[in-house]
């Protein structure tokens, strides 16, 4: 299944082997190189799926990296790179989704799982049975046998 | 004719299972044992069927038979066997016959060794797994058929992509299928137990094996394919956070889940709502992910599918099956026993948050995975989630579910003291600390995530091994009494323990690779030298080579330590398939320790001065293996935990009569939590 899917994902990586380290393209800065870098892997290769510019060679890929070694090396912000990138390309250029209304249910959502289930937790030990939540004598009876094990000796603390 | 033979077997099995659906409902509503019987026979002999069409289709492969459809889009004469065999199933209609073949085979097998249930929920549970195979067995035959036959043969295949002939792309699929459609069984079983009305400690502990089965398969596949990746793809990513793994992920996520509510239910008879949910959950992902990756949905997000029929009818079964399954629950789930009480801090509650977290993490990567779709559709605007996303937000839920992980198996059942189960793990918490500090004092470049990873993993290993310390009282009780409980404990435990160490050796290798990476690339001319990490990697010599399908330039690099003795002699390729035109590129990697030297032959140039030069880049992959080798441990426990002599008795009891209705008497024995 993963034949065909794979493939039309990832196909631009394997053309394009090591280059966004190519030595042709870096910056003489280090710092500005490392920062560049950075950058590459937070924008998309619009033209390959779901891949940054870190890591496919695609020739939209290569002018886009030369664009963000450009900006870095003038001194441009990350965020200012970022804003030259979307206003030209839309929002669809950046891997990261920003942090807007709009994408306020993909940030938020997990957060609403976790305090979710939390709740029916907590509804559920305040419900009144819980109070007598210890281990009658037939149940660790039971229990023991069920482990069947020989930790099991060691009653409510097993 | 062997080609007609596997048609006609392929529709024999789809009608087989119309029988088999048939006759198990009939055999619940008259409760008759002999179209029970009927319904079983059925569902082994469609399985058998179906083998047939299966080898009939490695037939073809083999001999490439060129007039079938399937094999000249997927296949070559001079493809070497082994990836002739593979092709089989490397194909869009291949994959669902071996989809088929594992939903059927499923069947069979809960037909022949299901005779611990109780004969109402085997036969729902029987006659849904039917009627699963009838869904995709009709899809099979009517709009994916692989054995279509062309009026017009071509000489020779279009062969399979390169990429995918290769060892682990071979065994990728069938792992990754016995973990999606293993799910089916346990979605049967929710099924039969919604209609049954019940679901108690005898259910949970068949749905345990079941699960396990089908995570250890997840597991392995998973991993499979991220290791293909690895060396396959070039630059040493393994995980992309591509909708294609996620598909395959999301199933995992909640399997694992399944596993941990599924003790809940057997050990304490509670949860069995959710128990359910989520075991109808987990089949549910797979189909979600057989949709996704075939209808080409994600893959390119502007046009809807590559083959609308196909997407439009594999949503279909998706929507049917699932919403059927879920409104069945809505019904019935309501009515159902709420189960045993239990206090905040318990070993019950443990693994409710542990289920939360992973509810969370699957949400996460659901949301992520379809988001941009979602937004498409809803404003017209096109957006991306890539890896940072998840980085945000899955690894955090990660972290906090692997930090409380340790405590879980350590705390007792309905009341549990929180101190004492924290005091245990002193030792664990001791040693990560070390871990913490001396990574923070020692690794170039310095950082906190990696030195917090580090700590994390150490945590989880001896956080498991803790456990077991205690369990066989080492240290504390003579040398004689910590042997015999050593020999005494259950392959459950050790199922168990194994499992959630690999999960901590995972996190060291991921954490310390994605720190500490080193990457140097350089256009090297003969004779001339790169360096990554203290490794020297020379150019010697760069010559052709003829390989069965395929022409190559080969590289020899030799590669020193930094102590200057040399550490291995690397070979990386560059591939052309000149049957499909393709150029792939064949990494050599040097194991040094845990730890890879990855080396890759770029694209030739010309130099300065006309000679020819190539582009070679190294990598530095410190503790790459463990990234393999962590779930692979985690699979091994799932297996070791499968054969535990316990889960084998609730699962083959074949000795016992047919069961009264009713829950099984406690004193069972049962497996232990894994």
């Amino acid at each position: 299944m993963t034949a065909l899917g794979r493939w039309l994902a990832i196909a631009c990586a394997v053309l394009c082997l090591g280059a966004a380290s190519d030595p042709g393209e870096r910056l003489a800065d280090p710092a500005q190189e490392a920062r560049a870098r950075a950058l590459f892997k937070e924008v998309r290769c619009l033209v390959c799926q779901n891949e940054s510019i870190d890591a496919s060679n695609a020739e939209l890929a290569q002018d886009l990296r030369a664009i963000v070694r450009q900006e870095v090396a003038q001194g441009r912000s990350d965020v200012e790179v970022r804003r030259f990138l979307t206003d030209r390309y839309g929002e669809y250029v950046l891997l990261k989704p920003r942090f807007s209304w709009a994408n306020a249910a993909l940030w938020l959502f997990p957060l609403l799982v976790v305090l979710g289930g939390a709740g029916l937790l907590v509804g559920r030990w305040r419900s009144p049975q819980a109070e007598s939540a210890a281990l009658s004598s037939e149940e660790t009876e039971a229990l023991a046998r069920l482990a069947d094990d020989p930790g099991a000796d060691r009653g409510s603390a097993s | 004719m062997i080609v007609e033979i596997g048609a006609f077997a392929l529709i024999l099995s789809l009608i087989l299972s119309v029988l088999q659906t048939g006759a198990s409902a009939l055999a619940r509503v008259r409760r008759g044992p002999v179209l029970a019987a009927v319904g079983e026979g059925a569902a082994i002999a469609a399985f058998f069927t179906l083998a047939v069409a299966f080898a009939a289709l490695i037939y073809a492969f083999v001999v490439s038979d060129f007039s079938v459809a399937n094999v000249a889009a997927n296949s070559h004469s001079a493809k070497p066997l082994l990836y002739r065999v593979g092709g089989a199933w490397g194909s869009h209609e291949g994959s669902m016959l071996m989809w088929c073949l594992a939903l059927t085979g499923f069947g069979a097998l809960l037909a022949g060794y299901g005779r611990g249930l109780t004969a109402g929920l085997k036969a729902v549970a029987v006659a849904t797994q039917g009627a699963l195979g009838i869904a995709f067995l009709a899809y099979t035959v009517f709009a994916s058929n692989p054995f279509w036959r062309l009026t017009d043969p071509p000489v020779e295949g279009r062969s399979l992509n390169p990429l995918l002939q290769d060892p682990a792309l071979i065994l990728h699929p069938p792992f990754l299928y016995v973990g999606y459609v293993g799910l089916s069984v346990v979605f049967s079983l929710a099924i039969a137990a919604l209609v049954e009305g019940r679901a108690d400690a005898a259910w949970a502990r068949w749905v345990r094996p079941w699960t396990l089965a089908a995570w250890s398969g997840l597991t392995v596949g998973i991993t499979l394919g991220a290791f293909w990746a690895y060396y396959e793809l070039g630059w040493g990513g393994w995980w992309f956070w591509d909708p294609v793994e996620n598909a395959s992920f999301m199933p995992w996520l909640i399997a694992t889940a399944l596993l941990h509510s599924a003790v809940v239910t057997e050990r304490r008879g509670a949860l069995p709502g959710w128990t359910i949910f989520l075991a109808l959950g987990g089949y549910t992902f797979s189909m979600l992910g057989a949709f996704l990756v075939r209808s080409g949905v994600l893959t390119s997000v502007h046009a809807f599918a590559v083959d609308p029929t196909r997407g439009v009818l594999l949503l279909t079964i998706l929507g049917v099956t699932a919403g059927l399954g879920f409104a069945l629950f809505a019904w019935r789930a309501p009515a159902m026993a709420r189960g045993g009480m239990f206090a905040p801090i318990s070993r019950e509650s443990a693994l409710v948050l542990n289920n939360i977290l992973l509810a969370a993490a699957t949400a996460t990567v659901l949301l992520g995975t379809l988001y941009p779709l979602i937004r498409e559709a809803m404003a017209g605007e096109a957006i991306s989630v890539g890896p940072p996303y998840f980085n945000l937000t899955f690894t955090p839920l990660m972290f906090i579910l692997l930090l409380l992980l340790p405590a879980g198996p350590l705390l007792a059942w309905k009341r549990a003291d929180a101190g004492a189960a924290l005091q245990r793990l002193w030792v664990a918490a001791l040693l990560a600390a070390v871990a913490a500090v001396a990574t923070l004092a020692l690794a170039e470049p310095r950082s906190l995530f990696g030195a917090a990873g580090l700590a994390l993993g150490v945590w989880l290993i001896v956080g498991s091994a803790t456990e077991v310390a205690e369990r066989i009282r080492l240290f504390r009780a003579p040398r004689g009494e910590v042997l015999r409980r050593l020999g005494g404990l259950p392959r459950g435990t050790w199922g168990m323990t194994l499992a959630h160490a690999g999960l901590g050796v995972f996190v060291l290798g991921a954490v310390f690779e994605t720190t500490w990476k080193a990457e140097t690339a350089e256009v090297l001319a003969l004779g001339q030298r790169l360096e990554v990490a203290g490794y020297v990697v020379a150019l010697e010599n760069v010559a052709p080579v003829q390989g069965p399908n395929y022409e190559a330039e080969q590289a020899t690099l030799r590669a020193f330590a930094p102590n200057g003795t040399l550490a291995c002699m690397a070979r990386p390729e560059r591939r052309l398939y000149s049957a499909g035109g393709q150029t792939t590129s064949e990494v050599a990697i040097c194991t040094r320790g845990l730890s890879h030297l990855y080396v890759v032959l770029g694209e030739r140039r010309s130099g300065a001065d006309g000679e020819p030069v190539w582009l070679v880049t190294g990598y530095w992959n410190p503790w790459a293996l463990l990234i393999f080798l962590g779930p692979g441990l985690m699979a091994l426990g799932g297996v070791v935990s499968l054969s535990d002599r316990r889960l084998r008795l609730a699962a083959g009891r074949r000795a016992t009569p047919a069961m009264p209705a009713g829950p099984e008497p406690a004193s069972q024995p049962v497996g232990e939590p894994a």
